[in-house]
């Protein structure tokens, strides 16, 4: 689809404010509505509507997928390493306030968080790698 | 409120005319369409419930995302339903016996916005009431719902408060019954993390849930490293 102009043009518009926003949903999960899964999914959307319209190897070049594997490893990873910091700080596992901040409400904001970014990075990751198998042998 | 009642009512029309022609209509194509408007209009629908973190998953899951993995499935199946496929009874059977015994569910359940209704007369109250930071109708802040949750700041079931029955029926006058050494330990705050989190639906899923979220984050991981495994090596191989 990259000779019609028309799409073209709108995509190369619209995929800057997509990313924005997934990323503003994500980062704000825990203040408005929203969070780490719906951010994941407006941020895959925008690189999905890259791929349908420039092709899968144009998303390729500027997301290789080596790094769509390795962000939904590390989305886990960094879930997961926000429980393990709360033992280190002796408390328990996901157990936020222990976390360093002001108070335990800030520390309890902050363990969500990081927690959302986790989400976000892994959810956003698989759908691209989902997108990007099921239209595998149409491109091929 | 009729107001309300009037954009439901015609949305629900909507919703299941668009539902049926998902059924019936033969393109493919034009039933993942169908099926993309009938999430919109879902969506449209939580909105006017004021549950808006399911109206945001649904339009961007059910009528985004979904609609394009419904599409690049598509490409690998023929344009059209085949005709003629009849009834099937014993199916039919099933779905008309499951559905029954939802549509009897639900005859259990609270009118909608019923104030007497479980959900109104519990916990779920303050985390609800979106009263994070506000002040009650005789114009004094309730310290206790937004501070750390210590000693004195559970009111005493003497106390003319409005939950103050509650709090003693749930707690007794004393601290939360309920991993009584982390509450001392760190004074949890109540409900929305001294306003720190307003967004309750987050402080559900990513705290008093964090665990749960955790495996489902896991559970998304494993599908896309399966469909990695399954089908990467295979058009590798192809190739």
């Amino acid at each position: 689809m990259k000779e019609q102009v028309v799409l073209r043009v709108i995509t190369k518009l619209l995929v800057p404010c997509m990313l924005i926003l997934g990323g503003y949903v994500i980062t704000h999960g825990e203040l408005g509505p929203g969070g780490g899964f719906q951010g994941g999914v407006i941020l895959a959307a925008g690189f999905i509507l890259y791929g349908i319209v420039f092709g899968k190897r144009d998303l390729h070049r500027v997301l290789p997928r080596r790094a769509t594997d390795a962000g939904a490893a590390l989305g886990v990873m960094i879930y997961a390493g926000t429980g393990l910091w709360c033992v280190l700080r002796g408390g328990r596992f996901l157990d936020y306030a222990v976390l360093p901040a002001v108070d335990t409400g800030a520390a309890e904001a902050l363990g969500m968080t990081l927690v959302e970014y986790g989400v976000g990075l892994t959810v956003c990751t698989v759908m691209i790698t989902i997108y990007d198998m099921i239209s595998e042998e149409a491109d091929a | 409120m009729f107001n309300t009642l009037l954009v439901d009512i015609s949305l629900l029309t909507l919703v299941v005319v668009v539902a049926i022609a998902v059924v019936e209509v033969r393109n493919l194509l034009s039933a993942i369409m169908l099926s993309g408007i009938y999430s919109l209009l879902m969506a449209l629908i939580w909105q006017n419930m004021n549950a808006v973190d399911v109206a945001f998953t649904e339009a961007a899951v059910g009528a985004g995302i979904s609609t394009v993995l419904l599409l690049g499935t598509l490409l690998h199946t023929e344009r059209l339903t085949k005709i003629g496929s009849r009834v099937n009874w014993g199916a039919l059977l099933v779905v008309v016996v499951t559905g029954s015994f939802l549509i009897y569910g639900t005859l259990d359940m609270p009118d909608l916005g019923d104030p007497s209704a479980p959900i109104h007369n519990g916990r779920v109250v303050q985390q609800l009431g979106q009263r994070v930071g506000k002040i009650d109708h005789e114009g004094v802040h309730m310290p206790w719902q937004f501070n750390s949750m210590t000693e004195e700041s559970v009111p005493h079931p003497d106390e003319e408060h409005p939950w103050a029955e509650y709090f003693a029926e749930e707690y007794g006058t004393q601290l939360p019954a309920h991993e009584p050494a982390a509450e001392r330990v760190h004074g949890h705050p109540l409900d929305d993390f001294m306003g720190h989190s307003p967004n309750t639906v987050t402080s559900l899923l990513a705290a008093y849930r964090g665990y749960d979220t955790m495996y489902e984050t896991a559970v998304i991981f494993t599908a896309g490293m399966s469909l990695v495994l399954l089908l990467r090596r295979r058009s590798e191989v192809r190739a």
